[in-house]
């Protein structure tokens, strides 16, 4: 990650020094034992180059390119910065300039990242050194393309936590009192044979038999029947997520479908409508059928109530996303920050996603009924809704491996195409299938965190680097787009989870401030006013606008609390110096928690 | 404009201590209980406060889960606020009565605080002025402070209407007489005036002494004296009977232009450099006049630019920075976003929140202050320069220039008794024209500006962080070169260079909270201070959410903290008595709003807020929209 010129790195300049006065001399004394090396990882080449940093100048570098990394050092005196780019950030790489244009930055290579940024080089005509960087680059970033294996299945790295057992279905299920006398466990997708981009293990009503399922199968898109994610510990609503229902233009109907939502509907004693959530616009909706798809109409599907929420599809995410980086990389726009922002829609999206995902939430905390989310395929806005719901109704999800379990579930497992919507290894930039929903999901889930700073155990760090992981390939957590493609490529044995980088350095992690509170339903409020853009994550490459960390409270608090459990710990002894004096049981110190009654943070 | 002596005037006969908010502890409350359940229904008056004018059967509505809901209850007006007595007793457990305001209750609004009213005919609103012909349905109050109320007078009798809506209208918009303020008849039945905890207190500025201390305190003695040729206000109304100059500075220079042209001291930098203030010399069309007053002015600098005085940079605060009209305009426009009607208002605006806030302009207009703070910073600081402020009258945009400077760079202003001299210093002894800018005296022809108290706070707001300046910084900092600083410095980029090497390096640094302190002046970091603006806005709060969770979090442990000592210090003292434990304010902090201590006294369920407006178009986006995320080839399902 680039790094603007610390303190950190300034104890370097002498080390600096030396490596300049050498290649001077033209002794090339290769300092490559610093550059940061991964088990599995092997060194490819290593380049001089000039990096064009758009907020400090050209900067004299080498760059070093490994099979899962570009790590660029300074040769400059006066300059300490460091680029450490996994190759799996990398969407695409162009040349710029050549024999025609004139000067030393001629030969140029632009690099454009997954994670808002652009790197540009610029190489020495001689001796093809951008041609070999640029075929080094585009072999090692789009492994696909070129019948290589992806870094993760060559990464040696070990933790002493394995990040792949933190999700056990049945467990999780379990928890959450499952199965229970109106829902059932059923393994009939075990070899992906009713869904296959579904998981193994699915929870389905107790009514509905395997037949049912089969059938309810023929008449939901991609065969993604309507499955239970959540059920509410007391009032039994449900959270069901499935995909969009092939009516087609012609209307069709299909009695089992019918059947089985009304089984649905009839697990929660209470209620008389089960109400269905469809994230999109309902013009898209309809525009749907034309295509073989719709939405559940109120004469086939009567003891229900439809609402669309109006959420925008993937590639109109994606466009905005792209407006968003050009207003702030590699420049924040200034004059005009706020209508720039506006128009990019970023933020109006996000407000629509959580505004859907607290209606969800609201109609089963309520009580008021079961909800049924879906979009067209359900893999991308029903993924969204559905864990953000659980987020603001479960407070187990907002605990460290709580989140862990809910991305694995609600958006791993269910078949969330991560290979498609990121292109891990691809080369084709261009590809319609990319879009930022995780991404956007994650941001709305900080929006969240911003507005409870007490309610999540993870800081934003946390998000910060799954969203790097995201795209860096070094990890087998988000690769391939479902549970049945993971399982054939033995992704579990063979690679490493990301949960085991972060579940073994935990403290990192976590949010000093985390007042862990049972059966609180958070409602955020999905409103401009209290929504901004996530500057220590879209903006974070810019070395002049860079919050502060930790933040002066957050300092604060951290101070205090070593100072109590310093105070503690004095009264401990003190306690104990006492009572070894007296010997006498009855004025035997009360331990610590008796102490302290109004004692409310937990660590 | 409450003394401290108001604080006292509501509660009983404990001395309070003096704080500028007046909410009070819960101890304190609750030895008053019974008084404050009365105080609900029958109308409390501060001492010297009269009864003007009443009208019973007046609902107020409240919101209530986006819908409204009326209280019955009586609307009085005194020569103090307008009051509204409900029947509606359900209100006020005791984690809300804990930070109950003693002075203005709920209900209250202050005759100053009244910024536009207006009548309801007909489902029709319009602004109620002067003699009305016809009286409304409904009153719909905007406050100063961004409460808005709703009467409902349907049920009132005719002529209770009438008395108490012209009762209104005439007490808060009518022009009024400096002496029928209500402060002075309180300050007449109050006599008594609490002595002030010498730890926190607050220097008036109003004694040579007072004006001594600051310099020893600032170190800048050794050149500056503090002078009284105003005692008394001989030589000018304008001016503080007590002021500082530079030493060489004789005492007529001062009377010669009424206290015009004359370098007054501000403060003293660590390193010796200071701020100073001017007020321009009077225009003139006369050449001879014109030739006296530049020799004057001569004679002036040559005292000033001659060792030990470094060199002075003149900046032109009247020309070359905001105008009053900017600020005003600019703040109209903000405070208007946040006078919100109803929850259909609300929404209605937030989809287009970011474009209304930046066509106000009042975000940039913060961060021109801040900017221009800075930069006079960076002047004393860095370049070890005397910064000299010039404005016409040197008492609106001096006051906030070299107010910020001082919090910024001088940690005592950010002292709760510091903060408060600096504003007795440079704002109220520094002669801002309270009176004209808030318009307490309701001339209409006067023009209302805002002061600039908000600006520190806004600043400490944003929490320190790298900065980043472009062409049009450069652009202004073109504009801001003085006549003396281009004779120092060859080319403005140097200037700029300067600027930024300056903000960044500071920004590259570890912070200091002890020390200099600069906010962040880049677009995505200057935001709104939603806990002043937003702080009734019913569908704007989290609840249990907002900064406050922190912060209460915080608080807890510092209590914590704090009786771990306790009991460490007991142990020492062999005293195994029990202590009881002190109650903690927050207790319940997981369920406090975003906007307490504001928004406590308004009820509201757990239930969500929810956007009640649709979406706005797309644009250019439109065909994307409309298309299928993937291709979906459902024909042979």
């Amino acid at each position: 990650m680039a790094s603007a010129p610390t303190s950190k790195y300034n104890s370097h300049s002498l080390e600096n020094e030396s490596i300049k006065r050498t290649s001077r001399d033209g002794i090339n004394r290769d300092p490559a034992e610093a550059v940061p090396r991964l088990p599995g990882e092997t060194r490819i080449t290593d380049k001089e180059v000039i990096y064009i940093c758009p907020f400090n100048g050209p900067i004299k570098g080498r760059v070093y390119i490994t099979n899962y990394r570009l790590y660029l050092r300074s040769l400059e005196t006066d300059s300490a910065l460091i680029l450490d780019v996994p190759l799996g950030v990398i969407s695409r790489i162009e040349k710029m300039g050549g024999a025609t244009s004139r000067g030393e930055n001629s030969y140029g290579l632009d690099i454009t990242c997954k994670d808002m940024r652009n790197l540009r080089f610029a190489l020495k005509q001689e001796g093809h050194s951008r041609r070999d960087m640029f075929e080094i680059l585009t072999r090692y970033a789009f492994p696909l393309a070129h019948s290589l294996p992806i870094f993760a299945f060559l990464n040696e790295e070990k933790f002493n936590v394995d990040g792949w057992t933190v999700y056990n279905p049945v467990e999780e299920y379990r928890r959450q009192g499952l199965p229970n006398h109106h829902w059932r466990i059923t393994f009939i997708n075990k070899c992906y044979g009713l869904c296959d981009t579904y998981p193994a293990l699915l929870v389905v009503p107790f009514r509905a038999t395997d037949e049912d399922l089969k059938r309810v199968a023929t008449f939901r898109s991609r065969n993604r029947i309507p499955v239970l994610s959540w059920i509410h510990p007391e009032n039994k609503t449900v959270i069901v997520r499935c995909s969009q229902p092939l009516v087609g233009m012609s209307g069709k109907r299909n009695k089992d479908d019918e059947k089985y939502l009304d089984v649905i509907r009839e697990t929660n004693r209470q209620i008389s409508k089960l109400t269905i959530y469809d994230a999109r616009p309902s013009v898209n909706a309809v525009a749907n059928k034309a295509t073989g798809g719709g939405y559940e109409s109120d004469d086939a599907y009567h003891n229900t109530e439809l609402l669309f929420l109006d959420i925008h599809n993937i590639h109109v995410m994606r466009e905005s996303l792209k407006k968003v980086k050009d207003i702030v990389y590699p420049n924040v726009e200034e004059s005009h920050w706020l209508s720039s922002l506006e128009s990019t829609h970023w933020l109006e999206h996000i407000k629509l996603v959580l505004t859907g995902a607290i209606q969800v939430a609201d109609k089963v905390s309520s009580g008021k009924s079961s909800v049924l989310v879906h979009c067209s395929d359900g893999w991308d806005r029903t993924a969204q809704l559905t864990s953000l719901a659980m987020l603001m109704l479960d407070s187990f999800y907002r605990s460290i491996e709580g989140f862990e379990i809910l991305v694995q579930k609600e958006w791993i497992s269910f078949g969330h195409k991560f290979a498609s919507r990121i292109g891990h290894g691809d080369k084709n930039h261009a590809d319609a299938d990319r879009s930022p929903i995780f991404l956007q999901f994650i941001d709305c889930v900080w929006q969240m965190s911003k507005q409870f700073p007490t309610a999540f155990e993870f800081n934003e760090r946390f998000l910060i680097t799954i969203l790097d992981h995201l795209y860096s390939c070094r990890f087998g957590t988000f690769l391939y787009n479902c549970e049945s493609a993971r399982e054939k490529q033995k992704v579990t044995e063979r690679t490493v989870s990301l949960w085991s980088l972060i579940n073994s350095n935990k403290d990192t992690f976590k949010n000093p401030f985390y007042t862990k509170e049972i059966n609180r339903v958070l409602y955020p409020v999905a409103s401009m006013r209290h929504l901004e853009l996530w500057v220590n994550y879209y903006i974070r490459w810019n070395p002049r606008i860079k919050q502060q960390q930790p933040n002066p409270v957050e300092q604060r608090y951290m101070e205090l609390l070593a100072l109590r459990d310093e105070y503690i710990k004095r009264l401990e002894e003190l306690q104990l110096a006492n009572s070894a004096k007296l010997s006498d049981p009855s004025t035997s110190p009360s331990s610590p928690s008796q102490m302290l009654p109004h004692v409310q943070t937990h660590f | 404009m409450l003394g401290k002596g108001v604080v006292g005037g509501g509660g009983g006969t404990k001395a309070p201590k003096p704080s500028f908010v007046s909410y009070v502890r819960p101890e304190e409350i609750h030895t008053n209980e019974k008084e404050v359940t009365e105080k609900e229904v029958t109308l409390h008056l501060l001492p010297g406060e009269q009864l003007l004018c009443e009208a019973s059967t007046v609902l107020k509505y409240v919101q209530e889960d986006s819908c409204q809901r009326g209280i019955c209850g009586k609307l009085v007006c005194t020569d103090f606020k307008i009051a509204f007595l409900g029947d509606d007793e359900s209100a006020l457990d005791t984690d809300e009565i804990q930070f109950k305001n003693k002075v203005i209750g709920e209900n209250d609004i202050t005759l100053h605080s009244v910024d536009q009213i207006y009548g309801v005919f007909d489902e029709k609103k319009k602004t109620l002025f002067g003699q009305l012909k016809k009286y409304p349905e409904k009153l719909i109050i905007h406050c100063k402070d961004l409460r808005v109320f709703h009467f409902c007078l349907r049920y009132t009798k005719e002529e209770e209407v009438k008395r108490i809506v012209s009762g209104i209208i005439h007490h808060t918009l009518a022009p009024k007489l400096l002496k029928r303020l209500f402060l002075f008849s309180y300050a007449t039945a109050v006599q008594n005036h609490t002595a002030t905890d010498p730890k926190n207190h607050t220097v008036m500025f109003d004694t040579l002494e007072d004006w001594c201390w600051e310099l020893e305190r600032t170190k800048g003695s050794m050149k500056y004296k503090a002078v009284s040729v105003n005692e008394g206000y001989k030589v000018c109304e304008r001016l503080p009977a007590y002021f500082v100059v530079p030493t060489p500075l004789s005492e007529e220079n001062v009377s010669r232009f009424q206290g015009h042209g004359i370098p007054i001291w501000c403060w003293s930098c660590h390193n010796g450099c200071a701020l100073l203030k001017m007020s321009a010399l009077p225009k003139e069309q006369d050449d001879g006049i014109l030739q006296i007053q530049k020799s004057f002015l001569d004679g002036i600098y040559r005292i000033i630019h001659r060792p030990p005085y470094e060199i002075v940079k003149t900046e032109d605060l009247s020309s070359n920075f905001l105008s009053l009209q900017d600020i005003q305009t600019a703040y109209c426009k903000f405070k208007q976003l946040f006078l919100i009607d109803n929850s259909t208002e609300f929404w209605d605006t937030d989809i287009k929140w970011f474009s209304l806030l930046e066509s106000s302009s009042w975000l940039d207009i913060i961060r021109r202050c801040l900017k221009k703070a800075i930069e006079i910073i960076e002047c004393l600081e860095a370049q070890n320069m005397n910064v000299l402020l010039l404005e016409e009258n040197a008492s609106d945009l001096c006051c906030l220039v070299s107010s910020l400077v001082q919090v910024m760079m001088d940690p005592h202003c950010r002292t709760r008794a510091g903060f408060q001299s600096l504003v007795q210093k440079e704002w109220i002894m520094g002669g801002h024209c309270f009176l004209d800018r808030c318009n307490h005296l309701r001339q209409s022809d006067k023009e209302e500006h805002q002061r600039h108290l908000s600006l520190p706070l806004t600043q400490s707001k944003s929490s320190p962080k790298r900065g980043f300046f472009r062409e049009e910084t450069d652009h202004l900092i073109k504009n801001l070169l003085g006549k003396r600083i281009s004779k120092l410095i060859n080319s403005s980029d140097e200037l700029q260079d300067n600027f930024r090497e300056f903000y960044e390096g500071w920004h590259s640094k570890p912070t200091d909270y002890h020390g200099l302190l600069l906010p962040h002046v880049e677009g995505p970091e200057i935001k709104v201070w939603a806990q002043r603006y937003l702080r009734w806005i019913p569908e704007a709060q989290i609840l249990g959410g907002g900064t406050v969770a922190t912060m209460s979090k915080l608080l807890e442990m510092m209590e914590e903290v704090q009786s771990l000592q306790e009991k460490i210090e007991e142990r020492h003292h062999r005293q195994e008595a029990l202590q009881a434990e002190a109650p903690s304010l927050l207790r319940n902090s997981a369920r406090l709003s975003s906007l307490f201590p504001f928004a406590l006294l308004q009820r509201h369920s757990s239930k969500p807020v929810l956007p009640i407006s649709g979406w706005k178009a797309l644009g250019d986006e439109e065909d994307l929209a409309k298309r299928e995320d993937e291709f979906v080839d459902l024909g042979d399902v």
